[in-house]
């Protein structure tokens, strides 16, 4: 490695910095413990200028060391704080972080005093992030300290993922929660800690936070969500440092995985903004349709079997439908070949009435479910009207029809009718 | 009587000194269905998080067919309440399942073809087999809950802890709650239940405990679930159990 | 050292114009205004808030900058107050509706924002009076020189101009922040929008963030919003007093650091952070309420009272027994456990007068007799009301009847004797003593 060039020292020390901390930022934000990163962070700024101050070099693992010292009491003046005093949890993290970096800055001031011989610029590094200070052997840091977190998270994934997601559960297992707990800040603080000199302190929190939600988007498997983390830490490392050669490297490493953030934010599938709309137009432009057919339904079903005609009036007066609503819907039902419609009236083929009975069958039977067997219940995420048949016991099922068939209320199922072309309820989402 | 699966002595439990839970005392028969029946506050949650290890006990002990639980966990299954875990969790309901064998597999080994084997298995127990690739957000509360006692049975316990699995269900999922609960009996597994529902007791447990602060009664539902033991659980005179506590914990604070 | 801790300290308290006064006057003024915003975040468990608009304002002053040409209060406030809307608008709908976890939501947006700041000062400010560092740490040491505003240096008057925003709105909006920050669905049902008390909020952290930065910088504002008022919290229980004493203890800081960021010879609003940290420990471990020392004070006063009172209960029961047998001293530590703890029961029993002691032998006075019966009285009374109301088996009521013994008072015991039905023997056949 020592005959790389700086800028290849550089991409390599990013993107392993992304990597890491994208891969153990995702414990820490699933845990919700996002903040502590930023906190560690901060703290540890009086660390380095100590251990600056003892070694009186910058060799970086020495600083490192100092840092992490100061990281760990944060954490453990955090721990302390909230279990023995009143002092919540968000205002503990505060007072520590910012106490420990006026800490931090009065040592500073002490280190850039002539006679102490500091030059301040070095450490600066520190606060703003300074990867164009590199050395080789800082490389070797970083890569020996992505191993080690890679190697903890791969034997460990299991009881992490456990941990994270019921510790309660975990623990009756008889997992040591606590160890496993420590276990993921330590790598935390681990990860923070050499990656400080590359984004600086504030920016540290952003490559924690960053790729993990990012990759939230993308999916609902955490293995998943730790490799694609992982890789939007090393693209965010690399593009940043390319892309934003004039600026300062944390500051466009940061915005070019906010970059990153906002796309999957738009458009990543299913999480999406963009997907999520599109799902929920869908829903309700399929809950038009299927309240169009009930209602045609509804106002024939007293001359059924004849197929009645409908006047336009009839069908605007029973839902109060928008004009330009009902007009767009009663295309899309004559397109699937469910009504036929002259000027003034509507008729239902006999498709379209075997779906519409359908519909209206299974909306009575769920009404009626509802009414009465759910009472404790409102749980309305199951009123996926389709799933009735599979939500509901067998013999339940039996008793509503047989109730409804008894008000005479249960929709006749005509089976003779041909199915529809269009395969309904196909495109459910 | 036949082997005790489940026993507390003398067990007192305090959170920040105050007790909760008095001097509770009881024993469970193997194969039992029970239920753990009393007011809001009683503490039914407390004494199952305390017979788990989850709190620690003020003074008493837990015993699991006569050993601590802490040599018997292999055999504990816990299904918790389903508000204690964020649902949003990039987990499927396959992985859900899965914790439940993590306890046998120990450090390191990761779940393989058998235990996947299981897990379908156990989803196909509650009904939930098709959904088995779902994330857990796109549940219903009472599809969570199902999972949640595939997860259990995932565990392969012998005595299972099932904090309030009626709370917020449908009623398709109490109907096959109810039935799992009567399978795991018929294979001479023993089953406590925090339980809310007073109309559903006689139907559903054959073994009940009343719980409020202090142990009631504990017994076959048909003895012990009676009217003058419900008086004394719901409208009973607990003021001097509540004035002590108070006082303990005045003292201890002042 | 006292003599320039006193120097200082007159220094700041002059009216005359020295540099070290115009420090200590904007450190105060900056501590003060901080610490009115702070209570309330403090109480809303919205702390975090405050760190990240502190850092989320940059590129509005950036810009604010970049428009006005200037570094003038008023585009400075409009810029701040706008992001801080910004920010907040984020944080929450990120939350709501992307589902991202909302201290995580937090993180993305401030340092986003923060980043995007940065670039902005490199890009469009550089070589300007805008450095960088000044952000991270402020430079209070050049307030005093820089151009004075209606007599006073332009960062004190700016920050004392927020300090008297922050007040009135304090008044005028006493009530409405005072409910919201407790109750906030009550604050609805009361008809103002808690949604409104949270933006209002976020906007004077903005403005009181930004009115502070050049003074003391983005993170060493953070303390100034929280540590005072994270202080005051520990120290008392009503609003009122919280920020007026939030206030007062962020002058002292002011001062203080000040002082000894003097005698250091190093950064002041630094040294001043480091000494609001300090006062904050401090009332860790000695609030008279919520301090940990008091704390554990408490504790060792009760467990030294439950081993004088078995001590005396064991003597009693002795008695009882008519035993012609002496009780030693040791013997009576060992009963309780033995140590320094149970030497000290013994001695405050002599002191309190209720034992006499010789070296072979414990004996109770008429008062230490008193009060054992009481004990023992409430002993044998909880063991009837287990046996009797809780069905509990006779072997299984000593142990917890001992443990409830110490906090059942005559109140209790008297309650407890109208419910038992006999209260004259205990279930083990003892007499249970008036």
């Amino acid at each position: 490695m020592t005959g790389l060039a700086l800028s290849e020292k550089i991409m390599i020390g990013t993107a392993l910095l992304g990597g890491m901390s994208g891969v153990i930022g995702s414990f820490a934000v699933l845990r919700g413990r996002s903040l502590v990163g930023d906190m560690l962070a901060h703290a540890a700024l009086p660390g380095v200028c100590l251990a600056f101050l003892l070694l009186g070099t910058r060799n970086l693992l020495g600083l490192s060391l100092g840092a992490l010292a100061t990281g760990l009491l944060a954490v453990a003046a955090v721990t302390g704080i909230v279990r023995w005093t009143r002092t919540k949890e968000d205002a503990a993290i505060g007072i520590v972080l910012s106490t420990f970096f006026g800490a931090g800055v009065v040592l500073l001031s002490v280190i850039q005093k002539p006679g102490v011989g500091g030059n301040k610029a070095g450490l600066n590094g520190y606060l703003f992030g300074e990867p164009g200070n590199m050395l080789t052997g800082d490389l070797y840091l970083l890569a020996g300290v992505a191993f080690v977190v890679l190697m903890t998270v791969a034997l460990f994934f299991k009881e992490f993922q456990l941990v994270c997601f019921d510790t309660d559960f975990a623990q009756s297992q008889g997992w040591p929660t606590l160890l496993l707990d420590l276990a993921i800040m330590a790598a935390l603080a681990l990860v923070t800690i050499v990656g400080l000199p590359i984004v600086g302190v504030i920016l540290m929190a952003a490559m924690i936070i960053l790729p993990a939600a990012t990759a939230r988007f993308w999916t609902n498997r955490l293995h998943v969500m730790l490799l694609l983390a992982g890789g939007f830490g090393i693209a965010a490392g690399l593009l940043g440092t390319q892309l934003g050669r004039n600026y300062p490297a944390g500051a466009s490493i940061v915005l070019t995985g906010a970059a990153i953030f906002l796309f999957s934010l738009l458009f990543a599938p299913q999480r999406g903004m963009v997907s999520r709309l599109m799902t929920e137009f869908r829903l309700r432009r399929r809950i038009a349709r299927e309240h169009l057919l009930r209602s045609l339904y509804e106002l024939g079903e007293s001359q059924l079997p004849e197929l009645a005609e409908l006047h336009l009036e009839q069908i605007v007066a029973d839902r109060y439908w928008k004009p330009r609503t009902l007009e767009r819907l009663l295309d899309i039902a004559v397109d699937s070949n469910w009504i036929k419609r002259t000027d003034q009236t509507i008729q239902l083929t006999p498709v379209g009435l075997r779906h519409a009975a359908e519909l209206t069958k299974t909306h009575r039977l769920w009404e009626l479910y509802l009414m009465q067997h759910a009472d404790i219940a409102a749980d309305h995420v199951d009123r996926d009207a389709d799933e009735v048949e599979h939500l509901l016991p067998e013999s339940l099922l039996l008793q509503l029809q047989q109730q409804l068939a008894d008000e005479g209320r249960l929709p006749l199922i005509i089976s003779e009718v041909p199915k529809s072309p269009h395969e309904i309820g196909t495109d459910n989402t | 009587m036949g082997t005790t699966a489940f026993e507390i002595h003398d067990m007192t439990v305090a959170y920040h000194r105050r007790p909760v839970l008095w001097d509770i005392d009881l024993q469970i028969p193997e194969g039992k269905l029970v239920g753990i029946v009393g007011p809001n506050g009683a503490g039914k949650t407390t004494l199952i998080k305390a017979a788990l290890g989850l709190v620690p006990l003020a003074s008493g002990k837990v015993e699991i067919y006569g050993q601590s639980y802490n040599q018997q966990r292999q055999i504990v299954g816990y299904v918790p309440q389903r508000e204690s875990v964020d649902w949003d969790f990039p987990v499927t309901v396959r992985d859900v399942v899965l914790m439940g064998t993590y306890g046998q597999l120990g450090w390191f080994r990761r779940p393989g073809r058998v235990e996947r084997e299981i897990a379908d298995r156990c989803l196909q127990q509650v009904d939930m087999a098709p959904l088995a690739n779902r994330q857990i957000r796109q549940l219903s509360g009472g599809q969570q809950q199902r999972v949640f006692l595939a997860r259990a049975l995932a565990q392969a316990a012998r005595l299972y802890f099932l904090d309030e699995p009626f709370a917020g269900v449908d009623a398709a999922t109490e109907t096959a709650i109810v039935e799992l609960l009567h399978t795991l009996r018929s294979t001479g597994k023993t089953v406590l239940v925090v339980h809310h529902d007073l109309q559903t007791v006689r139907e559903y447990f054959d073994y009940v405990i009343l719980l409020n602060m202090r142990l009631i009664a504990c017994g076959p539902v048909e003895s012990t679930f009676t009217q003058e033991n419900l008086q004394k659980t719901y409208g009973g005179r607990l003021t001097l159990l509540d004035e002590a506590a108070e006082a303990m914990r005045i003292r201890e604070s002042q | 050292m006292p003599t320039i801790f006193a120097e200082t300290i007159l220094f700041a308290l002059l009216p005359e114009i020295s540099v070290g006064g115009w420090i200590v006057l904007t450190g105060i003024a900056t501590n003060a205004a901080c610490a009115v915003v702070g209570c309330f975040l403090v109480l809303r468990r919205m702390s975090l808030m405050g760190d990240a608009i502190s850092h989320a304002v940059l590129p509005g002053l950036v810009l604010a900058f970049l428009f006005s040409g200037s570094m003038s209060i008023l585009p400075l406030f409009v810029g701040a107050a706008a992001v801080g809307i910004v920010t907040t608008f984020l944080t929450q709908s990120l939350h709501q509706y992307a589902r991202v976890p909302s201290d995580a939501s937090m993180g993305v947006v401030f340092t986003s924002l923060f980043a995007l700041g940065v670039v902005l000062v490199k890009k469009y400010v550089s070589g300007l009076h805008f450095d960088i560092a000044c952000v991270y740490e402020g430079s209070l040491e050049l307030v005093p020189f820089a151009e004075p505003v209606a007599g006073l240096p332009r960062p004190l008057f700016t920050t004392l101009v927020v300090l008297g925003i922050n007040l009135v709105i304090l008044v005028l909006f006493w009530k409405e922040l005072k409910v919201s920050s407790f109750d906030p669905s009550l604050a609805s049902t009361m008809g103002f929008s808690a949604t409104a008390m949270h933006y209002l909020l976020m906007v004077m952290v903005a403005v009181t963030t930004v009115a502070s930065f050049e003074a003391v910088g983005s993170i060493l504002v953070v303390a100034m919003l929280i540590v005072p008022a994270a202080t005051a919290h520990l120290l008392c229980d009503r609003l009122g007093i919280m920020i007026a004493l939030s206030v007062a203890i962020g002058a002292a800081s002011a001062l203080l650091g000040y002082a000894a960021g003097v005698w250091f010879d190093t950064n002041l609003a630094g040294m001043m952070t480091v000494v609001a940290g300090g006062i904050y420990a401090l009332a860790v471990f000695l609030s008279p309420r919520h301090g940990i020392v008091s704390a554990v004070m408490k504790n060792m006063q009760v467990s030294l009272r439950v081993l004088r009172e078995d001590l005396l209960a064991m003597l009693y029961r002795v008695e009882e027994l008519a035993s012609d047998k002496p009780i030693s001293p040791e013997q009576a530590q060992q009963a309780i456990g033995g140590g320094w703890q149970a030497r000290w029961a013994l001695r405050g029993l002599a002191r309190m007068g209720q034992i006499q002691r010789s070296p072979e032998r414990l004996t109770l006075t008429d008062a230490g007799r008193d009060a054992a019966r009481a004990l023992v009285r409430s002993h044998r009374l909880w063991e009837t009301f287990l046996v009797e109301h809780l069905g509990m088996p006779l072997d299984h009521v000593h142990q917890p009847a001992h443990r409830v013994e110490h906090y059942i008072d005559q109140r209790l015991q008297q309650e407890l004797e109208s419910e038992l039905s006999t209260t004259g023997q205990d279930p083990h056949g003892r007499e249970i003593p008036k």
